[in-house]
């Protein structure tokens, strides 16, 4: 599947075998990651799905070099984290949710190309680099505009902006959504996965706790929980995992006898009128009937059409309820992402930090702006 | 095909959207560099290796050298502020009929003094500032040497301090009259660089300091600047100090340079107590070979501790 650009990529993309990670802590020490085995192969957009704490995000931290594994070997396109730290970094890049990094006092084009000097680009070329990316990811009205009068959702494009500068092989996202609004996430995942397509070959590792994201732009995801990955596979073969029958939604113009008239058809499990709905779409203003249809297998539905054709009625929509990456994390875990005891202990290097309130010293900048 | 249109074919079958104009044009900046695979892109020659740190110093200098223009109100303070520093001294040695030349002391100290708040608070602090504010990690996880990052600030926090240095070296002169007697212009400016590059070099080593002290590094360098003005004789000579002025010409780049300076700038002024410029040169050109060694040594292990124990990447530690 890989094209020119790509060569000849023989290794993983990522291979990380048996990490652990353990803070040192008082009373105890903290297990972020205890034992990951995870293979990503060159070109896969792969997702790390779990709730905070989880270790998602020590799991990148080692991968992009910034933090050793207690023990176990990680590899990015066969380059040791831990001592072929050069190699990597010259490889690949990184942007976190809620990334605030730069300094405000400069415009968006200067900080990127501040940050185009860092990863190896020259000077006339970090300019030229740092032009196109702004107008490819949608700031051109704002290339003049100082950082810290960005908002929320532009600052994330900036940032995506400096993530593409040295044009990486392998892209780490940490929660790249969070705290932006739906418009904002939207235009965030489609960055993504343009600059992917855009060249075979270019991988993404993608942490979050945002199922519908990883759903939606994850070609395999690892589920992981307290430090383990639960389950690794592509978004439909995770569903199929607690799928056990087939589940439709059923809306007919008429029943002549009730859901029940169905519920006896052989490899139907269970037939019964759906919860009412309001607004538009309210079928009882269409005066229809809703039935949630419980099959032992998709087959049997074509028992059900047939069914309907004898009882005389008219099928107005037929829809086939699956189950979400949360069924999937419920029935692994045993609970979901929101309960108060996804975070039993508290998991140091995720997402917890301090808030600074150190003084500011006069004739300083002001925080917002950066300290220069 | 050209590699544009096979890339635009790839995303048009893919089911990539935007190619049709209703978003931005992404292609030529999404496609970037022609590149044959991630293991050759890894591989840097040492050329490429040694530009990746000289833009690197040039980039981490930038915002430093742009927010001179960005914020005058700052200029104006930088410079008013030591300025009436330097005069309350000034008339205070008047006042005390101090020999003539204690006023250029005073003068030439005040100028100093630029560069050693520089050192100090946007040398020594900034890496835990940097932390703080979520750049470390990225400066960590880009390609360049992080000593490329320090020589940076350094370089950046040069250019703002000396506008300062000289605002106040120019002023307090006209002002107050202050006249030099100079025999060595030669050797006046050497160790004015030397000293420079000696304090700057302290810096970077307090930089790697500070951020494994996490945040005392605050109260640190509170600490460290009036003790450092004191026995440095940033307002009198520090022969006047006897043994503590000789302990401080040993360790502190700012006595020992500010002392050479004035024994060169007021040359009529007679002996003093201390080395002579030529000597103090050399223990200048010393220590900046100390500091920088320090600081690279430091820097590193910094680096490997912070990645053991986690301090890169949690800001609260």
């Amino acid at each position: 599947m890989l094209g020119s650009k790509a060569g000849s990529i023989e290794a993983p993309a990522i291979d990380a075998r048996g990490i652990t990670r353990v803070y040192k802590a008082k009373p105890n020490d903290v297990v972020a990651l205890a034992g990951v085995d995870l293979e990503v192969a060159p070109g896969e957009f792969f997702g790390l799905l779990g709730p905070n704490g989880a270790g998602k995000t020590t799991l990148i931290k080692i991968l992009t070099t910034l933090l050793l594994p207690s023990s176990g070997t990680a590899r990015i396109f066969g380059f040791d984290v831990a001592t072929e730290t050069k190699q990597i970094r010259r490889i690949m890049n990184m942007v976190a949710g809620g990334e605030q990094s730069g300094y405000g006092i400069l415009q968006a084009r200067e900080q990127l190309w501040m940050f185009s000097q860092f990863y190896g680009l020259g000077v006339k070329e970090g300019w030229q680099r740092v032009d196109d990316l702004i107008d490819a990811v949608g700031l051109s009205e704002q290339r003049h505009q100082r950082v810290s009068t960005l908002s929320t959702g532009q600052r994330q494009k900036m940032n995506f902006a400096r993530g593409l500068l040295n044009d990486p092989w392998v892209f780490f996202l940490d929660e790249p959504t969070l705290g932006l609004d739906v418009a904002a996430a939207r235009a965030v995942r489609e960055l993504i996965t343009d600059w992917r397509a855009a060249v075979p070959g270019r991988t993404v590792l993608l942490t979050t706790h945002y199922m519908a994201e990883a759903d939606e732009l994850c070609e395999r995801i690892a589920i992981v929980d307290r430090g383990r990955i639960l389950a690794i596979g592509t978004p439909a073969e995770l569903k199929r995992r607690v799928q056990h029958e087939s589940v439709f939604r059923l809306e007919v113009d008429r029943l002549a006898g009730g859901p029940s008239a169905l519920a006896r058809l052989p490899g139907v499990v269970s037939a019964a009128a759906a919860a009412g709905r309001t607004g538009e779409d309210d079928p009882a203003a269409r005066q229809t009937v809703v039935i949630n249809l419980v099959l032992a297998e998709d087959a049997a539905l074509a028992g059900v059409v047939a069914a309907l054709g004898g009882l005389d009625a008219r099928i107005v929509a037929l829809t086939k309820s699956e189950p979400s990456l949360e069924d999937v994390f419920v029935e692994l875990v045993g609970r979901g992402f929101d309960d108060d005891e996804a975070e039993p202990t508290r998991t140091v290097g995720d997402d917890e930090a301090e808030p600074s309130s150190e003084p500011h010293e006069a004739g300083q900048p002001e925080p917002d702006e950066g300290l220069l | 095909m050209s590699g544009l249109e096979a890339t635009k074919s790839a995303a048009s079958r893919s089911g990539v959207p935007g190619q049709a104009g209703r978003r931005p044009p992404r292609v030529r900046a999404f496609v970037g560099a022609p590149s044959s695979g991630p293991r050759e892109s890894a591989a840097w020659t040492r050329r490429r290796i040694v530009a990746n740190n000289l833009h690197s110093v040039v980039g981490r200098a930038y915002p430093r050298v742009r927010g001179l223009t960005r914020e005058p109100s700052w200029i104006l303070f930088e410079m008013l502020l030591p300025f009436l520093t330097t005069s309350a001294f000034v008339f205070v040695y008047r006042a005390l009929d101090a020999p003539p030349s204690y006023i250029g002391f005073v003068v030439l100290g005040g100028a100093m003094s630029a560069f050693w708040l520089n050192v100090v608070w946007m040398m020594a602090a900034q890496l835990y500032w940097e932390k703080d504010q979520g750049n470390l990690e990225l400066y960590f996880a880009a390609p360049m040497n992080l000593m490329s990052v320090l020589f940076g600030m350094a370089a950046g926090g040069l250019v703002m301090s000396s506008t300062r240095a000289v605002v106040v070296l120019v002023v307090a002169t006209v002002v107050y009259k202050v006249s030099f007697s100079i025999d060595q212009w030669g050797l006046l400016l050497a160790v004015f660089v030397l000293t420079l590059a000696a304090l700057y070099g302290f810096g970077m080593m307090l930089a790697s300091l500070f951020l494994m002290w996490g945040r005392e590094a605050w109260h640190m360098t509170q600490l460290m600047v009036e003790p450092v003005y004191f026995v440095s004789g940033l307002n009198f000579p520090v022969g006047r100090l006897g043994m503590l002025g000789a302990v401080a010409i040993a360790l502190i780049p700012l006595a020992v340079g500010l002392d050479a300076m004035r024994q060169l700038a007021f040359a009529s002024t007679g002996p003093t107590g201390t080395p002579s410029p030529e000597i103090e040169a050399l223990i200048l050109i010393a220590m900046t070979i100390v500091f920088t060694i320090l600081a690279r040594w430091l820097l590193h292990s910094m680096e490997i501790r912070a990645r053991q124990e986690g301090r890169l990447t949690v800001r609260w530690r």
